[in-house]
């Protein structure tokens, strides 16, 4: 594997990078919604979400990337590869963060709800100002466990046919016929971006769990 | 919106796709065995005196979690003809479920053995069972029934992992399905009715483990 070669797969892992970029951001936006819609104590929203979560986590991250993909094309959207695949990971983590955050959301002990109301805060005051907060310091080392899930997903865009790094990496392996040197680096490159969220999630967790005894 | 569904294709393709879906079920149910072997050994690796061991086993452990299943199905897959291994790719993505599988399974099931605690094994040894018959009985079994939850959620998991299986065209639900679309071109129809079925799969095993789970492993012990 020459220089060129290495730079193709670095090409590749930007690709990667945005691809989870993109997924993560747009996901918790829409993540949040969701999130808020099942704890929203308003049942038809509850049940809705609850299906759509239900949805996301019953089948393959795969097969959602298809649906969306011919799906998209279907309804008359002609998008480019990568907005498509973009499309389908941030509704896929919209549904995984989505629940994450209804778990953490209502990790908050009840009195907390309870205090605010007595204070009269009004619902968005109360979310924002009192239960999110403390949500959000209960959900990170999830949530970071998730984004090491979304990163690694995103080579299944190499199956749909878009050139991130697996997708780089299988093309250079073709060309070069040495798939072990080739996998292995893809494999390398992408343990770096994860491993350290990975840590880092756990430190997290830990302190998380201590805080809490 | 102008097009019109045809699902005739897919109809007539049921029955591949349903001996597909038992083809995902067996791929799954092996995978999960042969994770299970890697868990119950790297576990006992783990927590072994010898230091070149543990750390073999913790970097196996952070390796896996840490790159992407098509990777590594990728690897194993080049890696096992190098290694001298011919087998098909149906077994060989056995195999690599297994080590994806495994790397979880280690880390699950260690949280179940520490979960018993140190009395316990003190308590089994003073009762004069050797170590082999302390590690079954008084570890394997109460730690069984703390992390079979985990564990059960992890298999579903690898049976929607299976999918990404269909990279090296083992014979699954999503090749079978492959095939039918490339023949057919009726993508979306095919794709659609395919995570149904994964939908109906899972929300079965998903059922089936909350029956075993209360029925065997719910306190009072039964």
């Amino acid at each position: 594997m020459n220089g060129s070669e290495f730079l193709f797969l670095l090409v590749g892992l930007k690709w990667t990078i945005f691809l989870s970029a993109i997924g993560f951001v747009c996901g918790s936006i829409s993540g949040l919604g969701i999130a808020l819609a099942r704890t929203s104590g308003i049942r038809p929203l509850e049940r809705g979400t609850a299906g759509y979560i239900a949805l996301f986590q019953g089948t393959p991250l795969l097969m959602q990337l298809f649906v969306v993909y011919y799906g998209l094309a279907l309804v008359g959207l002609k998008l480019d590869a990568w907005l498509s695949v973009a499309i389908g990971f941030t509704l896929h983590a919209s549904a995984f963060l989505g629940e994450i955050w209804r778990g953490s959301i209502e990790a908050v002990p009840k009195g907390q709800t309870e205090a605010a109301k007595a204070l009269s805060l009004g619902y968005v005051s109360r979310m924002r100002d009192v239960i999110l907060p403390q949500a959000i310091k209960i959900s990170l080392p999830a949530t970071i466990g998730f984004l090491v899930q979304l990163i690694k997903g995103t080579s299944l865009a190499a199956i749909v046919g878009f050139t991130e790094l697996a997708r780089a990496g299988t093309i250079v392996s073709n060309q070069i016929f040495k798939p072990l040197l080739v996998f292995g680096a893809v494999g390398a490159l992408y343990f770096l971006i994860c491993w350290p969220l990975s840590l880092y999630g756990a430190r997290l967790e830990r302190r998380l769990a201590a805080a809490s005894h | 919106m102008n097009y019109k569904f045809d699902f005739a294709p897919v109809i007539d393709g049921l029955p591949d796709l349903l001996w597909g879906c038992l083809g995902t079920l067996g791929l799954a149910l092996a995978g999960m065995v042969l994770a299970l072997v890697i868990g119950i050994g790297g576990v006992v690796l783990r927590d072994s005196p010898y230091r070149g061991l543990r750390w073999l086993v913790i970097s196996f452990v952070e390796l896996i979690r840490n790159t992407p299943f098509l990777v590594q199905i990728y690897f194993i897959f080049f890696a096992l003809p190098l290694a001298g291994i011919r087998l098909d790719p149906t077994p060989t993505a056995i195999i690599a479920l297994g080590v994806n599988g495994g790397a979880y399974a280690i880390e699950i099931i260690r949280g179940g053995v520490q979960s018993i605690s140190k009395g316990q094994i003190e308590a089994g040894l003073a009762l004069g069972l050797h170590k082999g018959q302390v590690f079954r009985l008084v570890v394997l079994k109460p730690a069984l029934r703390a992390i079979f939850p985990s564990l059960t959620s992890q298999f579903i998991l690898l049976t929607l992992t299976t999918s990404i299986a269909s990279a090296i065209s083992a014979y699954e639900l999503t090749s079978v399905a492959q095939n039918i679309e490339n023949n057919s071109f009726r993508s979306f129809e095919v794709y659609g009715v395919v995570t149904l079925l994964y939908l109906a799969m899972s929300w079965l095993m998903m059922r089936m483990f909350a029956q075993i789970t209360a029925r065997h492993f719910s306190y009072p012990v039964k």
